[in-house]
C-alpha cells in the first residue's frame, strides 16, 4: 500500500518542479523603469506594444509621453528618456545636440503612416488626383468657394462636392493638413468632420459627389465600399498599397515611423527586451491601431540591426 | 400631533423635489448665460446672427449661427411635415371612426413609436431609409435631412396623433349631434365641426412635436450628417444646432477656451426656441381651454 502511494506523489512532485523549472527559464523576472517620449503619431503603436510588455513583465514601469517629435528628441539629446517616438527622421540640430550631450542611438522603422484618399465607387470621373488640386480643395481658401467638381477640374461634374476628413484632434489631421496644405492644422472648415472613422466611411460610401481621407489600414477593411485615389506627387499617380507605401513611391502621403533608442539604456536588460518584444509584435499591433506595417523581411533586417547593436554595447 | 409631525416631514419632502428640479434648471440657465456671455464677448452677436459660415474649430474661424440655425428648422419642417398630415389622419381616424374596443389597442401600439429609443431611429434611417430614397432620388448623399427628417416625423407622430385625439374627443357630443342633425356626413362633421372646435388643443400638440424635433438630437447627430452648411437642400449633410453639441462635446476641445464657448452659444440658441414654442403652447392652452364647457 505505502510504496502504491508513494509513487503518484513523487510523480506530482517531479511534475510540479518541472513546470515551475520550465517557466522561470520562459519568463525572468524583469525590473526597473523605461522612459519613453516623442510623436503622438507614434504613441499609439508604443502604447499598445507597452500594454501587452506589461502583461509578461508587470514589474517594469513604462511611461509614454507625447511631447511631439521635435519635443521628443530634446529630452532625448539631454539623455532624459531612454526610448524616442518619431515621426520623422532626426533632425542635424537634434544629432548636434545629442553629440554635444555624448549620447549614441540607433534609430529603428517600426511600421509606415500612410493616408488614403476615397470616394464613392460611382464616381467614374476621377482617375487620380494632382498635389496642388488637392490642396485647391482642402486649403483655407477653398472654404465657402471651392464648392463643385468642376471647380478642380472643368471636364469633373457641375455637381456639389461633399468632403468628409478627420477632426482636428486626430493625428491624422494634423498630419493630411501638413502633407497636402503646408501646415499642420489649417484646412478649410466647411466639411463633415468627424474622429469616428465609421462616420467618413459611411459618408463617403454613401454619397456619389462625396470625398474623403483617412488612415490607410481603415480603407483596408472598407475595400468593398470605397474606392481610392492615385495621388500625384509630382512623379506621375500612384495608388497607395503596402509596396509603394513601404517604398516610399507613395508621396507625401505616407511616412515611415520610427523609435529611436539611447545606447545607455539599451544596456539594460529590460530595455532590450522591450525593444525586442516592439519589433516582434509591431507587425500586428501597428495594423491594429491603424498602420501599416514593414514587410516581413524589413523587420528580419530592424532586428538583425538591433541585435547588433546591443552587442557593439558590452 | 405626531401624525402632524410625520405630516410635516412628507410635505418638505414633496417640496425638496420640487425644489431640486427647479433649481436644476436655474442652474441650467444660469451656465447657458454666464458661458454664453463669455462667448458674446469675443464674438459680435452682429456676426452670430447674420454669417452664413459656422467654423470655430478650423483656420478661418467664423461664428454665423445661420448654418446650424437652417440645419435644425430644416429637419423640424420636414418632420412636421411629414408627421402633421399623418398625425391628424390618425387622430381624427381614432376620435371619429373607430369603435372604442379597436381604438383601445390601436392608441397604445402608436405610443410604442415614441418609446423606440431615438439612436435606434438614427440608425433605422441611415441604413433603411436612406438606401431606399437613394434608389428614388439618385445623387442624394448618404447624410441628408430629408432621411432624418422623415423619420423624426415617424418619431413625433404620436405626440401629434394622442394629443390631438385627446382634444377630439373632449369636444362635447352635443356639437357632432348638431352636426348630423343638420344633415351632415361623418367626414363633413368631423372636418367641419369637430376639428374646428378642438384646434387649439391640435395646435399645442403640434408645437409639442415641433419643440421635440428641435431638441431632437441622436437621430440627426447619425442620419443627417455633420457638415454646417448654409442650405435649404434636403438632400445634402447638414448639421442641427444638437449634433454640433455632440460633436464637440466628443471632440477634445480644451475647456474655456472660446471653441468650447460655442457649445454654449449653440445651446442657448436652441434654449431660446424651445422656450418660445412652450410657452406659446402653455399660452394657447390656458387661453383656449373649456371654450365649449
Amino acid at each position: 500500500m505505502k510504496k502504491r502511494e508513494i509513487i503518484p506523489i513523487i510523480l506530482a512532485i517531479v511534475l510540479l518542479s518541472a513546470c515551475g523549472g520550465h517557466q522561470s527559464a520562459k519568463k525572468e523576472v524583469l525590473t526597473g523603469k523605461i522612459s519613453i517620449d516623442g510623436s503622438s503619431t507614434v504613441y499609439p503603436i508604443t502604447e499598445a506594444v507597452a500594454e501587452e510588455f506589461r502583461v509578461d513583465f508587470p514589474e517594469v514601469d513604462i511611461t509614454i509621453g507625447i511631447s511631439g517629435t521635435g519635443g521628443g528628441f530634446k529630452k532625448f539629446g539631454r539623455g532624459e528618456t531612454d526610448i524616442s517616438d518619431a515621426s520623422r527622421p532626426i533632425k542635424q540640430s537634434e544629432i548636434d545636440l545629442c553629440t554635444e550631450n555624448n549620447i549614441h542611438y540607433i534609430d529603428l522603422t517600426v511600421a509606415y503612416d500612410g493616408l488614403a484618399v476615397l470616394i464613392n465607387p460611382k464616381n467614374d470621373w476621377v482617375d487620380h488626383f494632382k498635389l496642388e488640386e488637392l490642396k485647391k480643395l482642402w486649403e483655407p481658401d477653398a472654404q465657402g468657394k471651392i464648392l463643385k467638381w468642376s471647380q478642380i477640374r472643368p471636364e469633373w461634374p457641375d455637381e456639389e462636392i461633399h468632403l468628409y476628413g478627420p477632426g482636428v484632434a486626430s493625428g491624422t489631421y494634423d498630419y493630411f493638413t501638413e502633407a497636402v496644405v503646408g501646415e499642420a492644422g489649417s484646412s478649410r472648415g466647411d466639411f463633415t468632420a468627424s474622429e469616428d472613422d465609421n462616420v467618413l466611411v459611411q459618408g463617403i460610401a454613401t454619397d456619389k459627389y462625396g470625398l474623403g481621407f483617412f488612415g490607410l489600414a481603415y480603407y483596408e477593411e472598407n475595400q468593398d465600399k470605397l474606392k481610392l485615389v492615385a495621388v500625384d506627387g509630382g512623379d506621375g499617380p500612384v495608388l497607395p498599397n503596402l509596396e509603394t507605401v513601404s517604398n516610399g513611391t507613395y508621396q507625401p502621403l505616407s511616412r515611415p515611423l520610427f523609435i529611436y533608442l539611447n545606447s545607455v539604456a539599451g544596456k539594460r536588460k529590460e530595455v532590450q527586451e522591450f525593444i525586442r518584444f516592439y519589433l516582434e509584435n509591431a507587425p500586428q499591433l501597428s495594423k491594429e491601431v491603424g498602420y501599416v506595417p514593414l514587410e516581413d523581411d524589413k523587420y528580419q533586417l530592424e532586428k538583425d540591426k538591433l541585435e547588433k547593436f546591443i552587442k557593439g554595447l558590452e | 400631533m405626531k401624525k402632524k409631525k410625520s405630516e410635516h416631514i412628507i410635505e418638505f419632502l414633496l417640496f425638496l423635489s420640487a425644489f431640486v428640479t427647479i433649481l436644476t434648471t436655474v442652474g441650467i440657465i444660469l451656465v447657458l448665460t454666464v458661458e454664453a456671455y463669455k462667448f458674446f464677448k469675443e464674438v459680435s452677436i452682429f456676426e452670430f446672427l447674420t454669417s452664413t459660415e459656422w467654423t470655430p474649430l478650423f483656420t478661418k474661424k467664423n461664428f454665423g449661427i445661420l448654418p446650424l440655425l437652417t440645419g435644425t428648422l430644416l429637419t423640424s419642417f420636414i418632420a412636421i411635415a411629414f408627421a402633421l398630415p399623418l398625425g391628424l389622419t390618425i387622430a381624427i381616424y381614432l376620435s371619429e371612426y373607430t369603435p372604442k374596443k379597436f381604438r383601445d389597442y390601436i392608441k397604445p401600439s402608436l405610443e410604442l413609436l415614441a418609446a423606440v429609443p431615438t439612436v435606434v431611429y438614427g440608425f433605422f434611417a441611415l441604413v433603411v431609409v436612406t438606401p431606399f430614397l437613394q434608389r428614388l432620388i439618385p445623387g442624394m448623399s448618404g447624410f441628408n435631412s430629408l432621411s432624418a427628417g422623415i423619420v423624426m416625423g415617424i418619431m413625433i407622430i404620436p405626440i401629434i396623433s394622442s394629443l390631438s385625439e385627446d382634444a377630439l374627443r373632449a369636444v362635447p357630443y352635443s356639437l357632432r349631434e348638431a352636426s348630423y342633425g343638420m344633415g351632415s356626413t361623418r367626414l363633413q362633421t368631423a372636418f367641419r365641426v369637430t376639428l374646428p372646435a378642438a384646434s387649439s388643443g391640435v395646435v399645442v400638440s403640434v408645437i409639442l412635436a415641433i419643440s421635440r424635433a428641435i431638441g431632437e438630437t441622436m437621430i440627426v447627430a447619425i442620419a443627417a450628417g455633420q457638415q454646417p452648411r448654409f442650405t435649404f437642400n434636403p438632400l445634402v449633410p447638414i448639421e442641427t444646432l444638437t449634433a454640433y453639441i455632440v460633436q464637440v462635446s466628443l471632440g477634445d476641445v480644451p475647456r474655456n477656451s472660446l471653441e468650447y464657448r460655442t457649445i454654449f452659444a449653440a445651446g442657448i440658441t436652441l434654449f431660446v426656441f424651445t422656450f418660445i414654442l412652450n410657452n406659446i403652447s402653455h399660452y394657447i392652452k390656458t387661453k383656449y381651454r373649456e371654450k365649449y364647457e
